[in-house]
């Protein structure tokens, strides 16, 4: 076996195990946990497409950020004895029913589609280049992306502020 | 007479009276707060006295003319000028009006006095004298008023301050029923007195020489109406029978004399101001003053004589059984009364106006005297409750005393010269059979007021304890008038000495000018006859002693017992006469009866077929707005309804979709991605997309449907009080 | 059929994607937990992700996928702090993140 295949198969199992707890498991501090073994195995999967600054990006800002947060706000909303209810799932039968058929559709497509593909995928640095695509052709969007998380970032405060909800509001 | 002397102060006589009525009439209440009642007493006499004053001022005017041109003309204002019919608000004085309103504002001058005294305890005080005053300018207006329609408005007037005196202490339902009964009664003569006015002034237009409501104006047009005929009776004879209708009325003559004995209801003054002395004599003076009309019809004459006499003698007798003091003296009014008329009948207008005159002078004493009487009694009026008041109060009983000798005939004072030339006139005018009925009425009259004289102020005094310690002699300011008119009744009587006993008839003479245009009342004859003239005046002073004497005998010595002739023919002819002949029950059974059956009648077709009518209108357009209602409630609504119904539960049933369940949302999502991702597999260019669509659409919102409803229960979708519990 | 095991091509990133995008989507679906309706939200983004950064390297030869990557993560953060933030506040009001629960529309 290739090591390529072999470190393919590894992080895949490891991304979709993962994720398989965090959608079936019960308990929401397992979940919550469970999403850093697929962040992981996802950091893999782009390393392994030769994407080296976007699987530097998704380690330190998904399982930096995002999930430390995430991480807070399980704590903060429940009560660590009450996990077993907290997490509990509904409407299973519909919900696999659904997802059969996308998945199904979805999966026949993916095979059977005739994908354009390059004859050679390109290895090589990338940082240089989404740099120069960053403050070249996506410039308006970059700066846009600042806005939103400013925007993020002050509208995160005013919603979880509860002091001021109050007197604000009225104001 | 054609020129006649232009003035301008006649107005005040009536306009001074008319301020002070309104001046009381509208501040009275004030100034009797203010003031006191002397307030009120000082505004209505000053009032009376400048109109008197202006009264002398235009009789002394009169005289110092040549008779024939005695003739002042007063023109206040343009009143009425419609084609025809000029009629201004004129005021004129001739000898005949000269003399009345000395009448009207000397004796009323002296009731005003006397009420002051009489009235002084009445909370009205202010209203009461507000009403005279208001009658007075009334009376004036009528005596002083140049045309006939000026006089027809003093003739309401005075009927008003009438009704609304003899109704003055309302709070008596009895005292407001004779105010209305009065006032009813006036009203029937009142369309007689209107009636004979459209006659004359229609008749002398269809004659063709002009026509005129001014009285000096008819007198020269009037005999223009000699041939002229209404509805195949002759015009005068007419006119001058509605005209007479109207006397009857205001002046109390069979048949409408009924309400003056009632009127005494009203306060005592009032009873002698205007129902004795002026306003009552309104007809006879009215008659006088048409003299020229009735002159022109003998047919007229005779009912107005006729009814006079019979007035004069069934009056009497009804008085000869009264036992209230005032109503023996409202008997003797009507009988007076009916002398006037008489006299007006027989052609003797002065000799009529010679008795108005006397009599006003002799029954204004008589009145107030009763008044005093009353006042001292409290308020008692029953005779068979005096006696003995001679020595109690002797001013009262030697007014009342002279003034009863004046009104029984005795000469040489008033009532002896004024009656006894009516009744000459009457003998000597060819009416022998009249002249018995009141030849037979003088005895009566003079029976019945001795008869109260005795009863009043003679012999036992048979009034309680309690009245007797009571009794005293009236305030000054109601004797003195009663002095003034005693010493009117005592030598009124010298202005019409006739000849037959040297004198040289004053009133006469005073009054020619004015019934010149008449036939003279028989002046020609008397000078002929002096031989019966005599003997008559001679008998009547006989009869009238013999009344004295049989009063005397009965009430005073009582040597003869009044039921020897109450019992005569079983006691019939005195109940007849004691309950008036039946007539206010005749009156009634008749009258008012038949009004009331009228009416009845009227009200029941208004009830059964006017109001049917309208309620089946009413009732139709009932049922047609039912029916509308109905098919608006269930046709027009029901669709509307239904339409919103439909949607409303469309929508209802959507909004279950709508559960802010996060999760269903999502399926909704997710199914609408899996729908669209499967369609293009199935088939691309037929109808079958659009079916699909569809297809899956409804199973996205069932499938949704169902997720939501295993939470929300059906009850809560498909029952009543689910979706009232939803909304 | 070794070949076509062992020869990593695009499609076997696909499947990766495509799973992992239902686990996401089934775990959306199914929770009743706000929270864990973000962790499959999370999922989501990164099976997106995953696609993106393949057809990058497979497909277009340019740096377009891995930009636009970049961006879903950054949109990723704002999104979780936003919706971490609403969840809190939801929190703060009933007592509960239950989404069904929390189905009034009006606070």
């Amino acid at each position: 076996m290739p090591l390529e295949a072999l470190v393919f198969y590894l992080l895949a199992a490891l991304t979709i195990g993962s994720a398989l707890i965090v959608a079936l498991s019960h308990n929401l501090v397992y979940s919550a946990f469970a999403l850093l073994g697929t962040f992981m195995g996802v950091a893999g999967l782009y390393a392994l497409l030769a994407a080296d600054f976007v699987a530097v990006i998704q380690v330190m800002l998904y399982i930096g950020g995002i999930l430390v947060l995430i991480l807070f706000a399980v704590m903060l909303t429940h009560r660590i004895a009450d996990v077993d209810v907290s997490n509990r799932t509904v409407g299973r039968i519909p919900a696999v029913l659904i997802l059969g058929v996308v998945g199904t559709v979805m999966g026949v497509c993916i095979g059977t589609a005739e994908w354009v593909q390059h004859a050679e995928p390109m290895v090589e640095p990338t940082t240089f280049g989404i740099g120069e695509a960053f403050l070249g052709p996506y410039i308006l969007p970059f700066e846009l992306a600042s806005v939103v998380l400013l925007v993020a970032l002050i509208g995160a405060v005013v919603v979880s502020r509860k002091e001021l909800r109050g007197p604000m509001a009225d104001g | 007479m054609d020129h006649p002397l232009l003035v301008s102060y006649l107005r005040w006589i009536v306009l001074f009276p008319l301020l002070g009525a309104v001046i009381n009439g509208v501040f009275g209440a004030k100034i009797q707060e203010r003031f006191g009642k002397n307030g009120i007493s000082v505004v209505a006499c000053t009032a009376v006295g400048l109109a008197f004053i202006f009264a002398l001022r235009a009789f002394f005017q009169l005289t110092s003319l040549v008779p024939e041109e005695r003739y002042l003309l007063d023109t206040l204002l343009r009143w009425i000028h419609i084609g025809a019919l000029q009629v201004d608000i004129a005021f004129a004085v001739d000898p005949l009006s000269g003399l009345m309103i000395l009448i009207v504002t000397g004796i009323g001058g002296l009731i005003h006095l006397y009420s002051i005294g009489y009235m002084h305890d009445d909370e009205a005080y202010w209203r009461f004298f507000a009403y005279l005053n208001l009658f007075t300018a009334a009376m004036l207006t009528l005596v002083l008023a140049d045309n006939l329609v000026l006089m027809f408005v003093g003739w309401e007037g005075v009927g008003l301050c009438s009704y609304g005196l003899i109704g003055f202490w309302y709070k008596e339902q009895a005292n407001t029923t004779a105010g209305n009964k009065a006032f009813i009664v006036n009203r029937i003569g009142d369309a007689g007195f209107t009636l004979g006015i459209f006659i004359i002034f229609w008749s002398l237009f269809e004659a063709g020489h002009g026509t005129t409501a001014v009285f000096r104006d008819l007198g020269h047009l009037i005999h223009h109406l000699e041939g002229q005929m209404v509805w195949g009776v002759p015009a005068a004879t007419l006119a001058a029978l509605c005209l007479f209708v109207g006397a009857t009325g205001k002046s109390a003559q069979i048949p409408l004399y009924v309400w003056l004995p009632d009127a005494m209801a009203g306060p005592t003054p009032v009873s002698a101001l205007i129902h004795a002395a002026t306003m009552v004599t309104a007809g006879v003076y009215m008659m006088a003053r048409m003299h020229f009309l009735f002159s022109l019809s003998p047919v007229a004459l005779g009912v107005v004589a006729t009814v006079g006499a019979l007035t004069a003698l069934v009056a009497a007798t009804i008085g000869l059984a009264q036992f209230d003091i005032k109503k023996v003296l409202a008997y003797s009014t009507v009988s007076q009364l009916g002398y006037m008329v008489l006299g007006v009948g027989v052609g003797a207008y002065g000799a009529a106006v010679f008795h108005l005159m006397t009599h006003a002078f002799f029954k204004a004493c008589l009145f107030l005297g009763s008044g005093s009487v009353i006042h001292a009694m409290g308020d008692e009026q029953d005779m068979r409750k005096m006696g003995g008041l001679r020595e109690k109060m002797p001013l009262t009983f030697w007014t009342f005393l002279i003034s009863t000798i004046a009104i029984a005939g005795i000469p040489p004072l008033a009532g002896f010269f004024s009656k006894d030339e009516i009744l000459w006139l009457t003998f000597s005018g060819g009416h022998p059979f009249l002249w018995l009925i009141g030849f037979a009425a003088a005895g009566m009259t003079a029976f019945y007021m001795f008869r109260q004289v005795f009863m009043v102020f003679f012999g036992e005094n048979r009034a309680d304890e309690h009245t007797k310690e009571h009794l005293h002699e009236s305030p000054p300011v109601m004797t003195y008038p009663l002095i003034v008119l005693a010493v009117g009744a005592l030598f009124a009587g010298f202005l019409g000495v006739p000849p037959a006993l040297g004198g040289s008839n004053i009133l006469e003479h005073w009054l020619e000018p004015v019934f010149a245009g008449g036939h003279g009342g028989g002046h020609a004859a008397h000078h002929h006859v002096e031989v019966i003239e005599y003997v008559l005046m001679v008998a009547s002073v006989g009869i009238a002693a013999v009344g004295i004497f049989l009063a005397y005998l009965i009430y005073y010595r009582q040597s003869l017992s009044a039921e020897t002739f109450t019992a005569v023919g079983g006691g019939v002819p005195y109940q007849a006469v004691f309950n008036k002949y039946y007539v206010d029950e005749f009156y009634h059974a008749t009258a008012v009866r038949g009004s009331l059956v009228v009416s009845w009648l009227c009200s029941a077709f208004d009830r059964n077929v006017i109001d049917f009518i309208v309620n089946g209108v009413a009732k139709v357009t009932g049922l047609v707005g039912w029916a509308v209602g109905r098919f608006d409630h269930y046709i027009i609504d029901g669709l509307v309804n239904g339409l919103a119904d439909v949607t409303f539960g469309i929508g209802n049933r959507l909004r279950q979709i709508q559960t802010g369940n996060l999760s269903i949302y999502l399926y909704v999502i997710v199914g609408a991605i899996a729908v669209s991702q499967f369609l293009p597999r199935v088939g691309a260019d037929t109808l079958l997309p659009v079916v699909m669509v569809f297809l899956s659409l409804v199973i996205v919102v069932g499938i949704a449907l169902w997720l939501s409803t295993r939470r929300i229960q059906w009850r809560l979708m498909f029952t009543k009080e689910g979706v009232s519990e939803l909304r | 059929m070794d070949g076509l095991l062992l020869d990593i091509g695009l499609r076997h990133f696909l499947f990766v994607s495509l799973i992992v995008f239902v686990l996401g989507l089934y775990c959306v679906l199914t929770r009743k937990n706000a929270i864990g309706i973000l962790l499959g939200v999370e999922l989501i983004l990164n099976s997106a992700n995953i696609n993106y950064i393949a057809f990058s390297h497979f497909s277009s030869g340019n740096y377009d996928g891995q930009v636009f990557a970049i961006f879903v993560i950054m949109l990723a953060a704002a999104e979780a702090v936003i919706g971490l933030a609403i969840v809190l506040g939801i929190y703060q009001n009933f007592s509960s993140i239950d989404i069904e629960a929390v189905d009034s529309l009006q606070g």
